[in-house]
């Protein structure tokens, strides 16, 4: 299992346009990828429902874990996500 | 007659025949069907139905109104796609529901659970929900949602998707009127990108009656007359007859050079914040730009951009102007523009702080990072290079130098460039119109940034809502600095632009051409409007003193 975690820097948080970019992303990868925000239950990050239902604010930390065999390569592409679009 | 109020969306008039749009409520029970395996394929084939049409939007609305406007379809393209919803819709169709009302129950929780979140951006989002709902239990219950007009109408609604206001067909939606939204909504953005009359949140709810009669939408005022007086139409129809004529008049400008009629000729660039913005700098025959604001790039990234990621978007809009002059400005972060990972102090007045290439000074890296993806671009197209905030000479050796050492750092890396680009200078502090003799010497251009020339030169504060009525662009003082800053240029051979709000006000555009300014910089919409305006100067009736 890898992990990182963020802190999100986008002033409107994880809104329609991103989350869609980060499910889309997610799920050209076979593992298990979670987006865990303190105080709510994990969601799925390739289920935009769920992303976006953790309302994540701007300035709050995520935890992003990939789990699964193409979890390396997986944890790089979606850090580098988060990063442009976030 | 009737009048009403909304909220202004687009300032255009439409006149025509006013149409309702109602939906046709849909009988959707909680009746129970019972054949699980017939409802699952009812939902999996509505489903992929509503996919096929939100394709089709997208495509529709990409080719009409840009990328940032389709988005919004491939997000409801992934809300249809996505597996909590299916749970949900396949618990209800399990239980024996219909796949109508497991589809409604399933969108009503998940829009439920947007509304209950305390922020308003994810409270509209229940909008989506509903917009996808309807959308597959249209399909469901064999009600598609295509919306035909057979005439030309003003189309009045309670609330408009985006979907559907996409979905009439172009030529025969006069304008819209709608009871709800607002002039930041989706819809809203989409209608405005349409150039489509349109108010909305007049609050007056539809009545059945105004079917067919005729009706008016002053985008200017926001006013709704439905059954207008004689008097009211003919005042319209003039005013409509008007813009039209204007319009036209202004599209038959396009190809036609920025000339006074006199001869003189002043350049009309557009104002740009990235590379996709020069479709519209086209569209309206902008000449080249003449200020693409890269800290653009700064503000919507989450870190340092890299010089790979400013090379291509330099890259794409010099090939996007095809060889026209592109003026890239330098890094402008600071002041009005923060961006939290430069992690700069707080500042007690950052108008006069840190900003732009001050910050530069401080951190080469910055600069030396950006001057090698602008140089790296610079044989894509005919690029200027141009640095804000200047207050010496000695900025822009130290600017210079830096330039030198690029260009020497590529060749050695055998990396191709054009080692003519010009590097010019804006000037938007009083100290360099007052030194713009000497900054001449060493600058290849200057570029007269307006906002902030004002803002330095009558000490008032931009942002300052209360002092806006003494914000005055017009002030002698402004326009004698433009006018020793044009003079100064000319005499050691520079040319001189303008680049910033001044420079769309057209009661000005005959002072500018008349005292040689050889440039000026607007946004797109106002290109051709300064274009007509130009056409008509004679600068030798211009009595510059009148201005200064």
């Amino acid at each position: 299992m890898k992990e990182f975690k963020y802190v999100i820097t986008d002033p409107v948080g994880v809104h329609a346009r991103p989350a869609g970019v980060i499910v889309n992303v997610a799920k050209t990868f076979a593992c298990k990828v979670m987006v865990e925000k303190a105080g709510k239950a994990p969601a799925d990050a390739k289920r935009i429902f769920g992303l976006m239902g953790l309302g994540i604010k701007s300035g709050e930390e995520v935890t992003v874990r990939c789990d699964g065999a193409d979890e390396d390569a997986a944890i790089l592409k979606l850090e580098e996500t988060f990063k442009e679009n976030l | 007659m009737i009048e009403y109020y909304g909220k202004a969306v687009y300032e255009s008039i439409a006149i025509g025949p006013v149409h309702l749009m109602e939906r046709h409520a849909k009988h959707i029970t909680d009746e129970k069907s019972g054949d699980i395996s017939a409802e699952t394929a009812k939902f999996n084939s509505a489903r992929e139905s509503a996919k096929a049409d939100l394709q089709q939007l997208y495509e529709r609305t990409l080719a009409r109104a840009g990328v940032s406007q389709a988005e919004i379809f491939s997000i409801h393209m992934m809300m249809v796609d996505d597996l909590d919803f299916e749970d949900l819709v396949m618990a209800k169709i399990n239980e024996g529901y219909n796949a109508a009302y497991a589809v409604q129950s399933a969108a009503e929780e998940l829009a439920a659970m947007f509304a209950a979140m305390d922020d308003e951006y994810m409270q509209g989002r229940a909008n989506d929900v509903k917009d996808i709902s309807g959308r597959i239990t249209d399909h469901i219950c064999g009600s598609a949602r295509t919306i035909r007009l057979e005439d030309s109408a003003i189309v009045v609604a309670d609330d408009v998707n985006p979907s559907e206001i996409v979905g009439f067909e172009k030529s025969k939606l006069l304008g819209l009127v709608t009871s709800k939204g607002s002039v930041s909504s989706h819809m809203a953005i989409i209608a405005r990108s349409m150039s489509l009359p349109c108010v909305v949140a007049t609050g007056v709810k539809m009545d059945k009656s105004y079917e067919g009669k005729t009706g008016i939408i002053d985008g200017f005022s926001g006013k709704i007359i439905i059954d207008p007086t004689p008097a009211q139409l003919q005042e319209y129809t003039a005013r409509l007859n008007k813009l039209i004529e204007e319009e036209a008049f202004r599209r038959s400008l396009i190809g036609r050079p920025n000339t006074t009629a006199d001869g003189r000729t002043m350049e009309i660039y557009c104002n740009i914040g990235k590379s996709k913005d020069v479709a519209a700098a086209l569209e309206n025959d902008a000449h080249g730009i003449g200020l693409m604001r890269s800290e653009f790039l700064y503000l919507d990234s989450s870190d340092y951009p890299a010089e790979d990621y400013q090379f291509n978007e330099y890259r794409q809009t010099l090939e996007a102007m095809g060889g026209r002059t592109v003026i890239i400005r330098t890094m402008d972060i600071g002041a009005d523009k923060k961006v939290s990972y430069f992690n700069l102090p707080e500042e007690e007045n950052p108008a006069m702080g840190l900003r732009s290439l001050r910050i530069c000074l401080e951190r080469p890296e910055i600069m030396k990072t950006q001057l090698r993806a602008l140089y790296r671009a610079s044989v894509y197209g005919k690029l200027k290079i141009m640095v804000p905030m200047i207050i010496s000479v000695d900025e822009v050796k130290w600017v210079k130098k830096m330039a030198f050492d690029v260009r020497n750092e590529l060749k050695a890396e055998g990396v191709p460039f054009d080692d003519k680009v010009e590097i010019g200078i804006m000037i938007e502090t009083p100290a360099a119109a007052v030194i713009s003799d000497d900054l001449a010497d060493i600058a290849d251009f200057f570029s007269i940034g307006s906002n902030d020339l004002t803002q330095y030169t009558l000490a008032i504060d931009r942002q300052n809502s209360r002092l806006e009525n003494m914000f005055d662009a017009k002030h002698k003082a402004v326009l004698r600095l433009i006018k020793t800053v044009v003079e100064n240029a000319h005499k050691k051979g520079k040319w001189v632009g303008l680049c910033g709000e001044l420079g769309k006000n057209t009661e000005l555009t005959g002072f500018f051409a008349a005292i040689g300014l050889d440039e000026v910089s607007v946004s797109a919409p106002y290109v051709l409007k300064v274009r007509e305006k130009l056409m008509q100067v004679n600068t030798a009736e211009v009595d510059i003193s009148k201005y200064i």
